[in-house]
């Protein structure tokens, strides 16, 4: 019913697809409900960002998908990629689709990326296993991939450390390590909150580019509506585990229909409350 | 103003190589530093084994010849006693780097023969143990990490705290006692069955001896004879091992770096061998050194209760009948061992974790 519906607005077609999603992760007492019924829709070539308050369960969205969630988690709703619904796929599917068809980029690469892994160990593993790529094409591929993520000297970095290199280095690593098998989706989760300043924009702007190029549908978590406003087709806004406003970028962040969002923008600075 | 034609500094060939390997770098820079301790601990023992109270000329002279000056005088001068500390030091260094270390007063041998055939004794018992410990103890670690405040997790807790708390002789008593006297399964003590000669001597380790002379009867007997003190001396350092190994997992295991690696749908073995035992080492090799130490003054108790006839026996007998070359043989080659452990372990920390080559 609901493909019929986008089929009929005419957008372009859906990759990624969560309705209602719930979630309880274990409590001291019994279960506590993070996500109450998360909708969204994620699109080839477009960057659909999630913005809410600290805790409102982006995060959490987010790993639901990859099915990376903490122990005991358990999960209501559906997940649907390409039509497969993730939630209900076995395990071994499951870890099949990670990786290779949604991928994800964490918030500080000075953490995400392992510190005793050679680059090229890191972003040719999941490679070989997925690809069943020879050591050598692994190593090709690898290089072509650090040139994507504009890596001065590809072939010396795949020899390198992760401590090596400047945080905006590392992160443009981590992302040619989630790009490394084609995937269809990606999720970056606040993927220049523990970069310097002055990196930030160059990454991002490195995300608009491969999204437009390879036609990637991202989900991009971030708190900050400043990035939200420069980089997001269209946007969410979250708040308590409820998805409180969706929409295209102009419309949710220039005329807001929730007052959450409202007060959300208000807290930007340099903006004054009209 | 320097001048621009100033020739450059020219990089030789192994430096060169040095440059370019920053592992091999890392590594002969640590070497150099176990030299100069192997020196601070010749100092060492020397120092110490003269400040200690006791006469040796009153405890190698017999009663009657105590009495008489001229034969404790001449005892004093044949053994350089008479002459100042520093001269000694600098005659025994001499005398060492032409591995010379006098003569022990106990058997009337020189030192090294004795060490010739008390160290590798030693280490085939402390090596064997602590080569078990280290796969029981890793194994048992990773299992309870990942078996958290499960029914298995509780069990090897009980396992661990045991092995750390029982003490070593009365396990190697009981262990003897059951294994030989009861049981019967057990090959009775010493290294080899009675009356079976060594193999031909080329490392000291009889095992290792006999695999190379092919002298197969002899490699079981000293194989069989190895098993049980070496599980004995394991008790400890398994406890040890596990408890840590546990918590170095169970921390790695909470990393970003290992979701990140979960997240590329990399297989769970390989997630745990390559991401989660790769960071988790690092913590087990420090303790593993450590362990060692435990595990070499374990092995004195251990070989006096099986009759091994190694270092930790030799120096017991040396210390009690202040059999001052022997002592200071024993403390010399103790304290190159530790450093060598020392050294093995920054050496694994260097080639397990890249950051710490660069310093
Ligand atoms: N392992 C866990 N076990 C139980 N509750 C958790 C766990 N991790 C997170 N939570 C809870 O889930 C809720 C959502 O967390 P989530 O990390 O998704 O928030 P977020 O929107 O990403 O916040 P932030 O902006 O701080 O990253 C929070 O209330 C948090 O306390
Ligand atoms: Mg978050």
């Amino acid at each position: 019913m609901t493909t019929t519906e986008t089929t009929a607005t005419g957008k372009a077609v859906e990759v990624l697809r969560i309705d209602g999603l719930t979630l309880d992760l274990p409590a001291e007492h019994g279960a506590h409900r993070i996500l109450h019924g998360i909708d969204l829709a994620l699109r080839p070539g477009r960057i659909h960002g999630l913005a809410g308050e600290s805790g409102s369960g982006k995060t959490m969205t987010g790993l639901a998908v990859l099915g990376l969630l903490p122990d005991g988690a358990r999960t209501g709703g559906r997940i649907r990629l390409d039509g497969t619904d993730l939630l209900t796929l076995p395990p071994r599917q499951l870890g099949a689709l990670r990786g290779r068809a949604v991928s994800m980029v964490f918030q500080d690469p000075s953490t995400s990326l392992h510190p005793m892994l050679s680059i090229g160990h890191q972003l040719t593993d999941h490679l070989r296993h997925h690809r069943k790529l020879d050591r050598k094409a692994a190593r090709a591929r690898a290089v072509e991939l650090l040139g994507q993520v504009r890596i001065p000297n590809p072939a010396a970095a795949l020899r390198s450390y992760p401590h090596q290199f400047s945080g905006g280095m590392r992160q443009r690593i981590a992302i040619a390590i989630a790009l490394a098998c084609d995937p269809q989706v990606l999720i970056a989760d606040e993927p220049t909150t523990a970069l310097d300043v002055t990196v930030q924009a160059g990454v991002l702007r490195l995300l608009r580019r491969l999204c437009d190029e390879l036609g990637l549908a991202v989900l991009l978590i971030t708190h900050d509506l400043g990035v939200m406003s420069a980089l997001a087709d269209s946007v969410s806004v979250m708040r308590r585990g409820r998805v409180v406003e969706t929409g295209p970028r102009g419309q949710v962040l220039t005329a807001p229909r929730h007052e959450y969002t409202r007060t959300l923008l208000d807290a930007l600075p340099g903006r004054n409350t009209p | 103003m320097s001048p621009r034609w100033a020739p450059s500094r020219r990089v030789s060939g192994g430096g060169r190589l040095l440059a370019r390997h920053p592992l091999a770098r890392f590594l002969l820079r640590r070497t150099a530093v176990a030299v100069l301790l192997a020196f601070g601990v010749t100092l060492v023992t020397f120092v110490l084994t003269n400040v200690v109270p006791g006469d040796p000329a009153a405890a190698n002279l017999g009663q009657r010849a105590i009495g008489d000056p001229a034969v404790v005088d001449q005892f004093r001068k044949q053994h350089g006693l008479d002459q100042p500390l520093p001269a000694q030091y600098v005659t025994y260094l001499g005398h060492l780097f032409q591995g010379d270390l006098g003569e022990s007063q106990q058997t009337h041998q020189p030192v090294l023969t004795d060490l010739a055939t008390a160290v590798p004794a030693t280490l085939e018992l402390a090596g064997a143990a602590i080569a078990v410990s280290l796969v029981i103890g890793v194994a048992l670690g990773v299992v309870a990490a990942l078996r958290r405040d499960r029914l298995t997790d509780q069990l090897l807790r009980v396992v661990s705290l045991l092995g750390v708390s029982v003490p070593t002789f009365w396990l190697a008593l009981l262990a003897f006692y059951v294994f030989f006297y009861q049981l019967g399964v057990a090959p009775g003590s010493g290294r080899l069955a009675p009356g079976m000669a060594p193999p031909p001597y080329v490392t000291g380790l009889h095992t290792i001896d006999a695999a190379l002379a092919g002298q197969w009867p002899v490699f079981w007997s000293a194989a069989g004879h190895l098993v049980l003190p070496a599980l004995v001396l394991t008790a400890y350092t398994v406890g040890l091992l596990t408890r840590f190994t546990r918590s170095a997992v169970l921390d790695v295991l909470g990393q970003d770096y290992v979701r990140a690696a979960r997240a590329k749908g990399l297989p769970g073995r390989t997630v745990l061998l390559q991401y989660v035992l790769r960071a988790a080492l690092v913590p087990v090799v420090t303790i593993a050194g450590l362990a060692f130490g435990a595990l070499l003054s374990g092995t004195v108790l251990v070989e006096s209760i099986f009759a091994w006839p190694g270092l930790g026996a030799y120096a017991y007998r040396s210390a009690t009948t202040l059999d001052l070359p022997a002592v200071m043989g024993v403390g010399l080659v103790v304290g190159i061992v530790y450093l060598t452990v020392n050294l093995a372990v920054d050496v694994l920390y260097g080639v397990i974790d890249p950051r710490v080559r660069v310093q």
